[in-house]
């Protein structure tokens, strides 16, 4: 289907690769097709953004990576995680159990899912240890409060002997932070991380996270709505829309010549603190579909000036972005899911007259 | 402001207290809202106050956006509650046109209620869930005396709905029914139903997906251009509220720290506050991102019931010295009316 991609069979030259995850739930209206068909890689020490907008399927891939979707309602139908070579579909429960905050690191979404309210924040880093890494007691407490300091938890000795309640909102974001991260995780999954923090707040975390992949080569993906977080720290970005990877390529390639018309047009709705007031803001049209009931075809179709009678038919497929001469980019990693991708890019697609 | 109509005679609303000669909607001078912290068992005495807003001083133009941006817990919502007189202010004087709301009685209140309205970050939690989306448009109308009989009430409804980008037909249906973006819609109609000359617009699209954020910009941007309407546009995103704001305010522990011209104030950031809080803002352009500066905040706000002495940003500040924990800055004017709380800039 995607001819130019490397068709290594069993294992990953990646640290992270993920090929043709499907994850469905099973609702009142019908299955819900949240992640349909995504692909990805993450190398060490890099930085790769995940982004698009609500219900498009970001946490429910990451999820899935960890196998932390519940079942019932939830199910994963198809694809492979490989992991340092190894599919996690396929180990046993308790070896997940080792790898989840051990070598894949998670901060999720929603704060107070992930802290336990009957043990203190110290005791759950330290319990991690005892776990992961063979430590205890003083050594254990030392290093935690290390880590405490270091995602700017202020008197990080005293919090550690808090309970999630006594902290406020930031403050837990942070120490949820802190578990993520305390076991030296080889990949890091920070789903929203920052979204509820403050710029101020937001910005000491990814600058710390950041240099845990340049020191320690880290990977980290990073799940977000936020276009400038991702341009940011990431170096490759992957855009979703209801389910499925529409575009993907380095960050450069996509801000400067996005390809999909779904992701020119997030860009352009996004208001610049460098662009001059007023400007007129492009919005997308419309809203984002029903999963459980998409529409044939491109499921952006409905959304798209550019579509044509086939975006309603046929699922476009991700091929590699050619230049106008249909060569390829020497290196280019950049992939789009769009049938008049090209046509667009060469000003020779037709505007769809409104309806 | 240059491409904007302002100045607008504001009596052919025939609203209260039209005051033609002055060309201020609202103003604003030395606000404070402190709430009390009581303790004690048996007899309950105040031992302490938060001091949400501390002395904050601003004017509104006609048809003029003036941009209140802040971290979480800088007074920004307070002082928008303040300004409509939901939260009676501790001390200081709020203006609308004309009018001293702080010595105005509930009662007397009422006719404000309709030209004064306001916006909310969580279109959900602010719509009666058992309303239908006809009858949260259409009670301003019956409140006010807006609508004469039960047609004409209709057809507004029908009118304004559709003002805000959606369809008529959906006048019968429930909040719950709705996506995000549609019930930012409703509020936003039912706060034209008072024919407002004022908006409190809080947070209106912080809860909204970026190509629904769009939409809503343009469409507060596109009334306000219509109506006249003067917003205090409350966010703590930088970029949107430069987007929309003619005028912004940087507010920090209750008190405002820089209020300068949109375009001044990003050009020109002064305020050693507004110049971190600008460069933790991402901008979606990586190559551009790689050149710009990076300041990080160490720590903390701190909290507003014991705020630092002096400059209440000097904990975090990077150029504070020893004299900013004695001497609270004044926002002064630095020309062009663009004003700067800092001994040290
Ligand atoms: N437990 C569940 N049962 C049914 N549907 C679910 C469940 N969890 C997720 N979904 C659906 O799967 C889709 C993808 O959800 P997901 O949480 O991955 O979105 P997201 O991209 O992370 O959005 P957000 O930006 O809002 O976090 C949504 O339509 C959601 O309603
Ligand atoms: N009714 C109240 N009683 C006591 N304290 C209050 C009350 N309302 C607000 N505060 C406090 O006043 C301060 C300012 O709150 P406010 O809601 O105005 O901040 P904000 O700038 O709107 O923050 P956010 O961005 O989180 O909405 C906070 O410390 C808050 O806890
Ligand atoms: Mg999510
Ligand atoms: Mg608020």
């Amino acid at each position: 289907m995607t001819p130019d991609l490397p068709t290594a069979k069993a294992g990953s030259t990646h640290l992270l690769e993920v090929r043709n995850l499907a994850t469905r739930f099973a609702t009142s209206g019908g299955y819900v097709q949240a992640v349909d068909g995504v692909s990805f890689h993450i190398d060490e020490g890099e930085i790769l953004g995940l982004v698009g907008e609500s219900g498009c399927g970001k946490s429910v891939t990451s999820l899935s990576v960890m196998r932390l979707i519940p079942n019932p309602p939830g199910e994963i139908t198809d694809g492979e995680v490989l992991f340092e070579g190894t599919d996690l579909r396929q180990i046993s429960e308790q070896e997940m159990r080792r790898v989840r905050g051990g070598s894949i690191g998670m901060i999720f979404q929603e704060p107070m899912t992930s802290l336990n309210p009957v043990l203190t924040v110290g005791r759950q880093i330290t319990e991690a240890f005892e776990i992961h890494l063979d430590l205890k007691g003083r050594a254990a407490r030392d290093r935690a409060v290390e880590i405490l300091n270091r995602v700017g938890l202020p008197d990080p000795s005293k919090k550690f002997d808090d309970y999630p309640h006594q902290l406020s909102g930031g403050q837990r974001q942070r120490a949820m932070i802190a578990m993520a991260i305390s076991c030296n995780p080889r990949l890091l999954i920070a789903d929203e991380a920052t979204t509820a923090l403050d710029v101020t707040i937001q910005a000491q975390i990814l600058e710390l996270l950041q240099s845990l992949c340049d020191e320690f080569k880290m990977a980290l993906l990073i799940i977000t709505h936020n276009l400038g977080v991702v341009a940011r720290y990431a170096q490759r970005v992957a855009v979703m829309y209801a389910g499925k990877i529409i575009e993907s390529g380095t960050a450069d390639e996509i801000y400067a010549a996005p390809q999909h018309p779904y992701t020119t047009g997030l860009l352009s709705s996004v208001p610049r603190l460098d662009a001059s007031a007023r400007d007129r803001l492009e919005s997308i049209e419309g809203e984002i579909p029903d999963l459980a009931n998409l529409p044939a075809g491109c499921a952006f179709e409905p959304r798209c000036r550019w579509a044509v009678d086939r975006c309603g038919i046929e699922s476009p497929v991700q091929l590699p972005v050619r230049l106008s001469q249909g060569r390829l980019a020497e290196g280019t990693v950049h992939q789009v899911a769009c049938w008049e991708s090209e046509n667009i890019a060469a000003g020779t697609a037709l505007e769809k007259q409104p309806s | 402001m240059t491409t904007r109509l302002v100045g607008q005679d504001s009596s052919d609303r025939g609203g209260i207290g039209a005051d033609s000669e002055t060309n201020t909607t609202l103003s604003v001078n030395d606000l404070k809202v402190h709430f009390p912290i009581s303790s004690g068992f048996l007899i309950r005495r105040q031992t302490g106050a938060v001091k949400a807003v501390d002395g904050v001083s601003f004017d509104v133009a006609p048809g003029e956006t003036l941009g209140l941006v802040g971290e979480s817990g800088s007074g920004k919502t307070t002082t928008g509650r303040a300004i409509l007189q939901l939260q009676r202010p501790t001390s200081g004087s709020v203006q609308f046109r004309g009018v001293e709301l702080t010595a105005v009685s509930a009662k007397q209140m009422r006719p404000f209620r309709s030209e004064m309205q306001i916006i909310f970050q969580d279109p959900y939690g602010s719509l009666n869930p058992r309303m239908s989306a006809g009858q949260i448009v259409g009670e301003p109308l019956t409140v006010h005396g807006l609508a004469g009989d039960k047609n004409q009430r209709r057809d507004r409804v029908a009118e304004l709905l559709e003002r805000v980008g959606m369809n008529p037909a959906m006048i019968g249906r429930y909040p719950h029914e709705f996506s995000g973006g549609q019930r930012q819609r409703i509020g936003i109609a039912r706060a034209l139903a008072g024919e407002p000359s004022f908006i409190v617009c809080d947070e209106p699209v912080s809860a909204l997906d970026v190509s629904i954020q769009a939409q809503i910009l343009n469409l507060l941007t596109d009334l306000q251009a219509e109506f006249n309407i003067s917003y205090l546009f409350i966010a703590h995103d930088l970029s949107v509220v430069r987007h929309i704001s003619d005028r912004v305010a940087v507010m920090y522990l209750g008190k405002i720290m820089e209020l300068a011209s949109s375009e001044d104030l990003y050009e020109n950031p002064t305020h050693p506050y507004t110049r971190a809080l600008m460069s933790a803002v991402p901008i979606p352009d990586p190559i551009l991102e790689r050149r710009r500066e990076r300041i990080v905040l160490a720590g903390d706000i701190p909290s507003p019931i014991n705020p630092p002495s002096g400059c209440v940003f000097r904990t975090r500040c990077p150029i504070a010295t020893e004299e900013c924990a004695e001497v609270v800055p004044e926002l002064i004017d630095r020309g062009n009316r663009h004003q700067v709380a800092c001994i040290k800039v």
